[in-house]
């Protein structure tokens, strides 16, 4: 088991001043036995930075340590490392024992080692019985642990999974999440898990890493992340629906924003234009005598609960209120009623937290 | 089509009755050709039953001893030399087009455009272009009247390399990531999961160049001068004699029939594979 150092790592292709970056020097510490999730939109360049870990991309300047290894210049099969890949690449014409094995094979360990070895992975993965098979012979979910099966009887330092959830059906990915976070619980691997869902980021993490156009945005426990997100664009991302940002002007306990002015519970930070971020399920009273208006516009029913989207002067706002309760009327203004420790103050120019 | 009805069903046979026949007649006239006596085909009308003489003629045929003009060349050595040159032509084409097709994809190296361009712009070259030149180059290589003479020149194909070069382009990239990862060299990578895979290619590409180097006629006819390098195809027609003097027709179409049947023998026993390979979408 080892730490993993990322050192101002940047990847570029091409080069001189046609090069495109697609990862700003990115700097994090992933420790011991850690489970950090990198998550973030399509194309935030979340699946090269773990594949920069893994060897297969280039480190064009920075660099990456597992341990205490220096690994830019270091092929992938001996940084020590395992990787589940997207859509498995399991070998198609072997059986399931043979593409467990293979990697095995190369490393020349003695035959009855690697049968051990295998036994052990597919019993704990209940793959046992279909040892013999061949990759087109299984479900998503079986080659999906077969993949998973496959990095284990490496016993490597570090665990690497790229969207490894992605091909399976919401209910097999929920199983799975909980089998991949039982997993790091026994055998306590260091691992990197890529994703875009917020969900698995959340749910799988104990530390994870938000990025955003190739900038690392935020790197914190699922909790900070969600309590006190470090930008607009972390504040936006984590939350399911997202934290209601307002722009506008903060002077004193006033905040004026969509042409009507609200009374904070506390000051802003500081005068003049700024992001307000409020979340959806953080509101005191829905219901109060006196608050902000919000107008209620269209109501969504799921269950435990109801989203109300609305406005706040001519500002989009949502809210998230208990599904038990008798709901408002469409058309309703609503009084809100919420504390200071809710509101989120962003820098309008950098929209970084303040 | 799941059209069903009675004519049409009477007429996609007659269709492919027809054809059954245009085919099949020759070789059944070859066929009773080499059951008769000579002098029973040379005067008309052409039998059509088959004869007697069938034990003698292949006897003739495989041993060489015949009378009459014309080679005497025996048929099992011909056979041999066919059979080694269609082997080392399949064989060679494959294993050559194979690597060229695994470096052209999976190598980034200098001048990678060029060959690839260079080996495809030969597909238009056919061996008839440049069999003056390639000649040239055999003999002074000293190497008329051989193996290597015989199927060197004919390896080298543009066809194949590019068949497999597709083929490796549809295998999915993280295959070579996840081998990669494994610690599998290049050529540990192309053995184990690369060749594998494209079984079924190789298979079907092994019969078309089989029976492609088989038939080989034009350039054996040239690089063979001595009989014991006569290719079976060669063979039956030194068989012919020139001139008025008399052709042991019922020897040479016996002969004929025995050179169909290697060939026929690879289609009928690598057909399943064959199929597969033409069809097969399986990555």
């Amino acid at each position: 088991m080892a730490s993993i150092s990322l050192r101002k790592v940047v990847k570029r292709y091409g080069c001189g001043p046609k090069a495109n970056q697609v990862i700003h020097s990115v700097d994090a510490e992933v420790l011991d036995g850690e489970f950090v999730v990198i998550v973030g939109p399509s194309g935030c360049g979340k699946s090269t930075l773990l594949r920069m870990v893994a060897g297969l991309e280039e480190i064009s300047a920075g660099e990456i340590a597992i341990g205490p290894l220096v690994v830019n210049q270091i092929e992938p099969a001996e940084r020590d490392i395992a990787m589940v890949f997207q859509n498995y690449a399991l070998y198609p014409h072997m059986s399931v024992f043979e593409n467990m094995a293979y990697g095995l094979k190369i490393k020349k360990l003695p035959a009855a080692e690697i049968k051990a070895r295998v036994d052990k992975a597919a019993s704990i993965l209940e793959l046992s019985a279909l040892l013999q098979r061949k990759p087109r012979e299984l479900s998503g979910g079986q080659r999906q642990r077969v993949a998973m099966g496959r990095a284990i009887v490496r016993k490597p330092q570090v665990f690497l999974f790229d969207e490894p959830l992605s091909n399976l059906d919401a209910k097999l990915r929920a199983q799975t999440r909980l089998e991949i976070q039982k997993l790091h619980r026994d055998l306590g691997v260091t691992s990197l898990f890529v994703t875009h869902d917020q969900v698995e980021a959340m749910t799988l993490a104990q530390r994870m890493i938000v990025m955003n156009a190739g900038r690392m945005e935020q790197f914190g426990t699922p909790e900070e992340v969600y309590a006190r997100p470090a930008s607009t664009f972390v504040a936006g991302f984590i939350g399911s629906p997202p934290m209601n940002l307002l722009s506008g002007e903060a002077r004193g306990s006033y905040f004026y924003v969509g042409g009507i002015s609200l009374d904070l519970p506390a000051p802003a930070p500081k005068d003049g234009a700024l992001i307000l971020g409020l979340r959806p399920e953080h509101l005191d009273h829905w219901n109060a005598a006196t608050g902000w208006p919000f107008q209620v516009e269209m109501i969504e029913m799921l269950g435990a609960e109801r989203l109300v989207y609305g406005r706040l002067g001519t500002e989009a706002f949502t809210l998230r209120i208990d599904g038990t309760q008798v709901p408002p009327l469409l058309g309703q203004t609503l009084m809100l009623e919420l504390s200071a420790k809710h509101l989120h103050w962003f820098d309008a120019e950098t929209r970084n937290r303040l | 089509m799941v059209e069903r009805r009675p004519w049409l069903d009477a007429l996609s046979h007659l269709v492919l009755i027809l054809g059954v026949l245009i085919i099949a007649l020759p070789v059944y006239i070859t066929f009773v050709a080499s059951t008769r006596s000579t002098s029973e085909i040379i005067h008309p009308p052409m039998p059509i039953s088959i004869g007697s003489h069938m034990v003698e003629n292949y006897q003739a045929a495989l041993s060489g001893e015949r009378e009459g003009p014309g080679s005497k060349a025996a048929v099992g050595h011909m056979m041999t030399v066919s059979l080694v040159m269609a082997l080392a032509i399949a064989i060679g084409k494959i294993a050559i087009s194979l690597l060229s097709a695994f470096a052209i994809v999976y190598f980034r190296f200098p001048g990678r455009m060029l060959f690839f361009w260079a080996v495809f712009i030969t597909l238009m070259l056919p061996v008839e272009v440049r069999i003056g030149p390639t000649y040239q180059v055999v003999a002074d290589l000293g190497l008329l009247n051989s193996y290597a003479g015989l199927t060197i020149p004919l390896i080298a194909s543009a066809t194949a390399t590019f068949l497999f070069r597709q083929f490796f382009l549809t295998v999915p990239e993280e295959l070579t990531e996840a081998s990669r990862m494994d610690g599998a060299s290049p050529m540990r990578f192309f053995i184990d999961v690369l060749l594998p895979l494209s079984s079924s290619s190789i298979a079907a590409l092994f019969v078309i160049q089989f029976i492609y180097g088989w038939n080989q006629y034009l350039w054996p006819l040239l690089v063979t001068t001595d009989e014991s390098m006569y290719p079976v195809v060669i063979g039956i027609k030194r068989m012919i004699s020139g001139g008025e003097a008399q052709t042991d027709w019922a020897v040479i179409m016996a002969t004929a029939m025995l050179a169909m049947l290697p060939p026929a023998l690879v289609v009928m026993l690598m057909q399943r594979w064959f199929v597969k390979g033409l069809v097969d979408t399986e990555k």
